[in-house]
Order: structure tokens, then C-alpha cells, then sequence
């Protein structure tokens, strides 16, 4: 049984090298390395600066005519301390913490079943369901955040984790289910109809062999949309008004900007600290993030 | 499909989620619920209370009663509105074409065989990975008025004289976050196309230059092709994420100067819920389908080749 791999995707590969021995090292460098060079400088520059502001001495941030700007000279801990200490910064951690795993966790459980009722069970109206997950997910928070907060204030979550945990599966659901669709597609039929012959219930053939052979395909959808939900910003700026139950994007922005006088160490700190979980994680995951992103665009 | 829609169980005893889950149909019911649910209740409920908001005067605190189109005659003699339809519009095509050349080219380039291939590739995503609001962050304070570090370099080479003002004139600011966009944009567009790339043979490529074509010809007449249905929908992508961009513009320059950068979606968010008029509020976000669904047609069906143009039938 061949089951795909995250790591295959879908293109074979083609692995002729023929026209390459007509580039010469003069050529290759000057249209592939430079270009490339540039390309990683530009993209990997704002992190770069992130992280030197965020160790930096106050002194040293703008005076540019002392120190050289681009390099740190004795770097300090103290911007990460205020944050980790003076400030709800640890707080607003936990609660993303907490908001991304439980509406991660909700999503997929209800996309497991979701795309596997479309998917495999074919009940009536099954395609068009299929069709209407993927509209949903081309729905965009932000012409949904101004009903939603009328929805959360009336049912009375306004202001709480539970807002947050039960709206994201929103955008989550739709995108875990036609992402776990394209895989269970690709477990073959005949597994299911052998256990079904051997008189194996739905429930057995879903737990013993559908999810066993998913399981690429759980990771891929469950890390995206962690990363999804640790990202969110509009419907937690909208929804929570209390300072010890913002997330980190909306506390680093709401909270540490005080007037004029930007505190760019700790601004930084802060923004270096909340990219980290996700950044540790898409480093350990890079083929399945690279798979469900290549994925969802493919199908 | 060999599941047989099945005789109901001997005996009424069968209890009645037994009963649900041996015919197919109940069983898609039972396994699409908790999905649906969630969808019904956070997702459809509000795109329809959404349009009926959009037709009263609801504040925050206050709930409003139907005003009929009064909000949309608002808007439409509005300054500040239309001024956001046109920045939107600027900002989604500006982007999405710079981010399209540059993403594309950066995928041919990946494509190229490289030392460190599969390392580059991880590094390049991560402007995608980071959450927009902490790099916008950090392009705030590369934008700084007076610190930006952009601005101390070209000074240094001698190339201005003055820090320039990144953030407060408006040619500059709506620049300064298109490129913001632009860079947190290519990894996106770069990747899913390096992933097209790789589908295509290299024998085709192989065939054309013994033939004689031009690496400008084989470009134009085997990758780009091949590629245009996979761009089509990466651009799809592309275009509906910047089309409702917020994060960035409210990081950056909350609308400002003078509006000259507001966004519908941020025009919505302050007139909404800052400024507590839910239902203009609400009116602006449903004023935004339209050109929406006019940008998604337009990049989807523009640049998806019909079969016909293949050679295929239809």
C-alpha cells in the first residue's frame, strides 16, 4: 500500500541534470547567487533587527554616531526581564497558548469527521458540502469581525478566552477539512472495504485505519492551525478589552505602546518572544507546513 | 462504494443513533455536525447579520433599528470612504503584481540546483511563519522618522540628506506598507510556486534548447504555461489576503496620514468599534464584497488559461 507522504507531495522527481554544465560559474553567480543573496538579506533583515534591538542597552538604540548600529556592544537581558516581569507579558503568553491549542484541537476533531463524511461516506449532497467548505474558507475575518463581536457581546463571552476559542475554529475548520479531504483521498478504498467485509463498523474503520494512515496529514493541518490561530489579530483586538486576557499580538501592540516614547528594546523583545513558538515549531515541521501550504493552493 | 445503505437492524431496539449511523446519509449527518455547527452558528449566522447590520443604526451599547440604504447614501458621498476603495485597490494591485515578479522569480531561482537547497527554502518562509503584527512591529521601527535604520545608511552613502519620513507623508506611507506587504507576501507566492516548478520535466526544457529556443523563449513558452494554473490560484490567494488586509496598515499607520492609507477593512474596524458605529461599520465590510468578489473573478478567471487556449477541447 502506498500511502503519500508529506514529504513526497505530489511532483515526481526529475532529477536530469543535462543543461546544466552550460552555465559557467561566472554566469551562475551573477543570476542565481547575487539575486539570491539579496533576496535572503531583504527578507531575513527585519528579524536580524529585531532581535539586536531587543538586546541592546538604551543608550546604544539611537545613538547611531557612537556605536555602529548593526552590531551590539555589552547586550543586555534587562528589555526581556522588564518584559517578563513589569509587564502582563507572561499572562498574554498563556492565553495564546491556550486559545491556539483548544480551538486547534476543536477544529480538528470536527474536521476529521467533517472530511471524512465528505470524503468517504458520499452522503447525499456530499460534493456540494465539499464546495461550501472551501467558499467558507475564502471568507475573510475582517468582514466578519463587526457581527461576530455583536454575536459574542449577546451571548455574553465578551471579553474572555472562551470568545476567542470558539470563534477561530471558524476559519479553521474550513481549512483543516479541505486539507484532510486531499489526504484521505489518497488512502486507497480497498483498506476500508476489506475491513468493511471483515465486519468492521464505520467508527472502527475511521479510529483503526483512516486516522493511522492520516496521521501526515493531522500534523500538517494541526500545525497550521496553531500557527493560524497564534497569528490571529483582528477578532482578539475586537473581542477582549482586559489587559490580562489579550493574546500577544494585540498586549505587545496595545500595551507596550505608551504615548510617544516607543520603548523599541522591549517592543522588540516582545515581538522576538512571540514569533519564537512558532518559529521552534515550523522548524521542527518544516515539510509538513510546506505540504499543507503547497497543498490547500494545489487542490 | 460497496457500504450498503443497509436494511434497518432486526428488532426495534436498535437504538437511534444505531439506527442514524446505518444508512449513509445519517451517518454523513452525524460526522458533518459538530463542522457544521461551528460554521452555522460563527461563520453564516454573521455573514448574514452582517448585511441586515449594515441596514440599521446600531451603536455599541445600543441596538438600532432598520434604516434602509441610509448608511451606503453615507458613505457613498463619503470622502474617507472612497478614498479607502481607492488605497485598496492601489494596495492589492500594487502588491500582489510585485509580489507575483518577485515571488516568481525567487521560485526559479530555488529551482536552480543549489547547494543548502531544502536549508534556503525553510529560512525564506519564515517572514510568512512570524505573526504579521510583531514583523510589522519591527518594520515600524525600521520605519522609524528619526532612527530608521534606512535612512542612516543612505545618509551615510551620501544619497539623502534628511531621514526620510517614512510613515508621515502620504506618497511614503502608502509605499512604505505596500512594501511591507510585499515582504511578507513573496515567501507565500515563492514557495507554492517553487512547488509548480518542480512538476514541470526538465526534458521539456532540454527539448527547446536543442532545438535552439532562448532561455527568454523557453520561459515564456514551456514554464509559464505550465505554470499559469497553479499561479492562477496562488494569485487568487494573494489578492483575497491583501485585498482584506488589516494587521499590517493598523500596526503601521492606523489609516493615517490623513487617511491617505486606510484600507476598507481598517475603515470598517475604526468607524465599527472605536468609533461604536456597529452598523456603518458593518456596511463598509459588506461594501467590501463586491470589489472582493470582483478581484477574485478577475485573478482567478484572468489568468487561468481556458482548455481551449491549450489546444484541448472546450
Amino acid at each position: 500500500m502506498t500511502v503519500r507522504t508529506a514529504t513526497e507531495a505530489t511532483h515526481p522527481s526529475d532529477d536530469i541534470v543535462g543543461m546544466s554544465h552550460h552555465d559557467t560559474l561566472a554566469r551562475k553567480i551573477l543570476v542565481i547567487y547575487l539575486p539570491l543573496a539579496a533576496f535572503l538579506f531583504v527578507l531575513l533583515f527585519p528579524f536580524y533587527w529585531m532581535a539586536i534591538t531587543a538586546v541592546k542597552p538604551n543608550d546604544q538604540l539611537t545613538n547611531y554616531e557612537t556605536y555602529s548600529p548593526f552590531w551590539v556592544v555589552r547586550p543586555t537581558l534587562d528589555h526581556i526581564k522588564y518584559l517578563l516581569f513589569e509587564t502582563s507579558y507572561p499572562g498574554w503568553l498563556w492565553n495564546t497558548v491556550i486559545v491556539a491549542v483548544c480551538s486547534t484541537v476543536i477544529a480538528l476533531a470536527a474536521s476529521v469527521f467533517a472530511a471524512y463524511a465528505i470524503e468517504r461516506v458520499r452522503f447525499t449532497g456530499a460534493r456540494v458540502t465539499g464546495l461550501l467548505v472551501f467558499l467558507a474558507y475564502l471568507i475573510p475575518p475582517s468582514i466578519l469581525f463587526i457581527p461576530l463581536a455583536f454575536i459574542v457581546f449577546q451571548v455574553g463571552i465578551f471579553d474572555s478566552r472562551l470568545a476567542l476559542i470558539l470563534t477561530y475554529p471558524t476559519f479553521l475548520i474550513p481549512f483543516c477539512t479541505w486539507l484532510l479531504m486531499g489526504y484521505f483521498r489518497s488512502i486507497p478504498f480497498e483498506l476500508e472495504e476489506s475491513a468493511l467485509v471483515d465486519g468492521a463498523t464505520r467508527w472502527q474503520i475511521l479510529t483503526k485505519i483512516v486516522l493511522p494512515l492520516a496521521v501526515p496529514g493531522l500534523i500538517s493541518a494541526g500545525i497550521f492551525a496553531f500557527t493560524l490561530a497564534w497569528n490571529e489579530f483582528i477578532y482578539a483586538l475586537t473581542f477582549i478589552q482586559s489587559s490580562e486576557n489579550k493574546t500577544v499580538p494585540v498586549g505587545v501592540l496595545t500595551e507596550l505602546v505608551r504615548g510617544d516614547v516607543y520603548e523599541w528594546g522591549s517592543l522588540m523583545a516582545g515581538a522576538l518572544l512571540g514569533s519564537l513558538p512558532v518559529v521552534i515549531l515550523y522548524s521542527f515541521f518544516v515539510d509538513y507546513y510546506v505540504s499543507s501550504m503547497t497543498g490547500a493552493v494545489k487542490e | 462504494m460497496s457500504v450498503s445503505t443497509a436494511s434497518p437492524p432486526a428488532g426495534t431496539k436498535a437504538s437511534f443513533f444505531e439506527r442514524l449511523s446505518q444508512s449513509r446519509n445519517g451517518l454523513g449527518l452525524l460526522f458533518m455536525l459538530p463542522a457544521a455547527l461551528f460554521l452555522l452558528c460563527f461563520l453564516t449566522y454573521p455573514l448574514g447579520l452582517g448585511v441586515w447590520l449594515g441596514f440599521t443604526d446600531t451603536m455599541i451599547g445600543r441596538p438600532g433599528i432598520f434604516i434602509g440604504l441610509e448608511n451606503y447614501e453615507y458613505l457613498w458621498h463619503d470622502r474617507v470612504f472612497w478614498m479607502s476603495v481607492f488605497n485598496t485597490v492601489v494596495y492589492t494591485a500594487v502588491a500582489s503584481v510585485l509580489k507575483f515578479v518577485l515571488g516568481l522569480w525567487l521560485a526559479i531561482i530555488l529551482n536552480e540546483h543549489l547547494p543548502f537547497k531544502t536549508f534556503f527554502r525553510a529560512i525564506i518562509l519564515l517572514p510568512w511563519v512570524v505573526p504579521t503584527v510583531l514583523s510589522a512591529l519591527a518594520f515600524w521601527w525600521i520605519y522609524d522618522s528619526q532612527f530608521s535604520i534606512i535612512s542612516f545608511v543612505l545618509m551615510k552613502a551620501g544619497l539623502i540628506s534628511a531621514p526620510i519620513n517614512f510613515l508621515g507623508d502620504p506618497t511614503n506611507a502608502r509605499l512604505s506598507v505596500i512594501a511591507a506587504n510585499v515582504w511578507r507576501g513573496i515567501p507565500f507566492v515563492a514557495i507554492s510556486l517553487l512547488a509548480g516548478l518542480q512538476t514541470i520535466p526538465a526534458s521539456l526544457h532540454e527539448a527547446a534548447a536543442l532545438d535552439g529556443a532562448t532561455s527568454w523563449q523557453r520561459f515564456r513558452s514551456i514554464t509559464l504555461p505550465l505554470l499559469t494554473p497553479i499561479i492562477a490560484v496562488v494569485m487568487t490567494f494573494s489578492v483575497l489576503f491583501t485585498f482584506t488586509d488589516f494587521q499590517l496598515i493598523y500596526v503601521l499607520t492606523k489609516g493615517g496620514p490623513v487617511n491617505a492609507t486606510h484600507l476598507m477593512a481598517t475603515l470598517s474596524f475604526q468607524r465599527g468599534i472605536p468609533g461604536g458605529a456597529l452598523g456603518e461599520g458593518a456596511a463598509i465590510a459588506v461594501a467590501m464584497v463586491p470589489f472582493l468578489l470582483a478581484a477574485i473573478l478577475f485573478s482567478f478567471f484572468g489568468l487561468q488559461r481556458r482548455r481551449w487556449q491549450q489546444g484541448g477541447s472546450d
